[in-house]
């Protein structure tokens, strides 16, 4: 019998501590789907973020490194200045890189380093326990905005993704979303593209991954997807922003 | 041959001479002659095109720019950044990764006066920060203080052998006086030049297993094993890296204690009491973790120690805890861009003696 789905090679064979019904699971395979199917795993080095997905470096099957709480842009910089033909991306959350991180997220993109960077929204701080995050939206309840997201408390949603795509550095922007099967195709379509306009010297890609977080969002795996159909893709509208 | 460079340029020139491949810095008064001197000399660093072999960067902040340093080393090469008072104050979080992560790194701090933004003057006044870590967590820094110019360019080349040896980060400490003063110094390039080669780096995993740098250790007593190893790495390096100068210690009745600029000063005060008769020593630290604690050890009856720094005292808490109440130990110092001069130790010495 043929077998038709297998584990990346990317992938470690160790089970994820993700919460049931998270995208960070899925997110990470999509990266590691990229690097097989560009075939560049021995090439390849990432950078983990500080937020949930820690610990990514246990589940990918290349070189990582850890950066601190925001600084991933600011090491990726770095390690693809030392080694400018490995593939050198940055995996981080939406507290990591537009809240803490910011700085170096807009530096990195405004000096147009030739890096590729997957940032997963998740509309919270999943790893500190489901408090108010940047990309938080209007009305919505979190553990430090209790009565939800007031604008003139809080602000607005920050569009991250729509300010570093003003920057003339910055090469390529896709928003994407992990709602559905047809959404996660896109996605992984969109990793790859952001992986090969690195190998093709083309300059800094984000890739901005709408993501479930069903634990903090207070819905099921099922509601939490249907949330972001419903609610979150109206603040922030997938496709090609550059 | 010999030229004539400021300690800034001397530092940044012996990185050079060490083989440094990679600087990333903010600028900040009194450091800023070896940031320009770095962006001169080291080349831009392409990041389009293969294989430059040497890399500068301005970073956007400090925490930018001492986390390029952790990419870069972590990436295998041989990385730098330098700032004063303010902007190490704001690396520290980086530092704490750099020793957590085990890797080489040479920081250097030019102290300026503080607390807050200070003024721009002269100071010692981060020698706790610098000798106790600075950043969170139970880790210290090697730390090299020169006292000329010379010195500057000698040690940041030591700084370099000495992280990649024991994969620490290397901080040399010096103040406002020594980074813009300009002597004339030899330029004598010391052996090991090429960073040895560092098995754990990041360059893709061809060939080899995956290579992880991080410094989080979730699994139950995993902290503590990596904490402990950190320990017996320091405790080698207590073994084997004590650097201190004697002068006059044999026959002194006061021993001088004094590290990098302020030795400069005690040094010409000293000199012109023993032309006068009098006993007087010193003792200059020039590693300020590892502290040298042997040389207080002293025998004699009749010993007694003044402390002088730039600051309200702070290594003299180091001299303390080395002389173990075995002898008094007397301080002078003055803060917020205020020298001890000649003069001021002088007088000291001569109501003590
Ligand atoms: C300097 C610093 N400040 C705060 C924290 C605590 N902290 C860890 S992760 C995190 C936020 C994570 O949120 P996000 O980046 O959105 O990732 P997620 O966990 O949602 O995937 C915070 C505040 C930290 N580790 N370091
Ligand atoms: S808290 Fe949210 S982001 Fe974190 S693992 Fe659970 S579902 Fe995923």
């Amino acid at each position: 019998m043929e077998k038709i789905f297998k584990r990346c090679q990317s992938l470690s064979d160790l089970p994820m501590h993700y919460c049931p019904g998270c995208g960070h699971g899925i997110a990470h395979r999509l990266v590691a789907e990229a690097v097989d199917e560009l075939g560049v795993r021995e090439e390849t080095i990432g950078v983990a973020p500080v937020g949930c997905a820690v610990v990514a470096y246990d589940y990918w099957n290349f070189d990582c490194s850890e950066a601190a709480h925001g600084r991933a842009l600011a090491v990726a910089t770095a390690i693809k200045r030392v080694h400018p033909q490995k593939l050198v991306f940055t995996y981080q959350g939406d507290g990591d890189l537009a809240a803490i991180g910011t700085n170096e997220t807009i530096h990195a993109a405004n000096r147009g380093e030739n890096l590729s960077v997957i940032f997963i929204n998740n509309a919270v701080y999943g790893m500190t326990g489901g408090q108010l995050a940047p990309t938080t939206l209007l009305g919505q309840k979190t553990s430090t905005s209790v009565d939800g997201r007031q604008k003139q408390l809080h602000g607005y949603p920050l569009k991250i993704s729509e300010i570093l795509a003003a920057l003339p550095g910055v090469y390529y922007v896709e928003r994407v979303s992990l709602e559905s099967p047809a959404g996660v195709l896109k996605a992984k379509r969109a990793v790859k593209q952001a992986f090969q306009n690195q190998l093709n010297n083309l300059g800094f890609s984000l890739v901005e991954v709408l993501s479930p977080c069903p634990t903090y969002w207070g819905l099921s795996p099922q509601a939490a997807l249907q949330w972001i159909k419903d609610v979150m893709q109206k603040e922030f509208p997938v496709g090609r922003i550059k | 041959m010999k030229i004539l460079l400021s300690g800034n340029e001397a530092i940044a020139q012996g990185a050079l001479a060490a083989g440094c491949d990679f600087y990333a810095g903010y600028p900040i008064t009194p450091q800023n002659e070896l940031i320009a001197y770095m962006a001169k000399h080291m080349g831009a660093g392409t990041k389009r095109s293969p294989g430059p072999s040497r890399i500068f960067v301005q970073a956007e902040s400090e925490l930018a720019a001492i986390s390029m340093v952790y990419g870069a080393a972590a990436a295998g090469a041989r990385a730098m950044t330098s700032s004063s008072s303010p902007g190490i104050s704001l690396m520290q979080e980086g530092i704490s990764y750099l020793a957590g992560a085990r890797l080489p790194a040479v920081i250097v701090n030019i102290m300026r006066g503080g607390p807050g933004l200070g003024n721009i003057a002269p100071s010692q006044a981060d020698y706790f920060q610098a000798t106790r870590g600075g950043g969170h967590g139970d880790y210290h820094l090697i730390v090299l203080a020169p006292a000329s110019v010379q010195e500057a360019y000698d040690l940041t080349q030591t700084a370099f052998d000495l992280a990649d040896k024991y994969r620490i980060p290397v901080m040399i400490l010096g103040d406002g006086i020594l980074g813009q003063m300009m002597e004339p110094m030899q330029l004598s390039v010391q052996k090991i030049k090429t960073a040895p080669v560092k098995k754990w780096a990041l360059t893709g995993c061809r060939g080899r297993k995956p290579n992880i740098i991080k410094s989080f250790f979730m699994r139950e007593g995993g902290l503590e094993q990596a904490n402990l190893k950190l320990q017996q790495s320091y405790e080698s390096i207590k073994q084997a890296q004590i650097r201190f100068e004697g002068l006059f210690l044999s026959d002194a009745e006061i021993v001088v204690v004094a590290y990098g600029t302020m030795a400069r000063i005690a040094k010409g005060a000293i000199n012109r009491l023993r032309g006068a008769g009098k006993k007087i020593g010193l003792l200059r630290p020039i590693g300020l973790w590892p502290f040298p604690q042997k040389p207080f050890q002293s025998k004699a009856r009749r010993l007694k120690y003044l402390v002088v720094e730039m600051s309200y005292g702070q290594m003299l808490e180091d001299v303390r805890l080395a002389v173990e109440g075995r002898h008094p130990v007397e301080f002078l110092g003055r803060s917020g861009g205020g020298v001890p001069s000649e003069e001021e130790i002088i007088g000291r010495l001569q109501r003590m003696l």
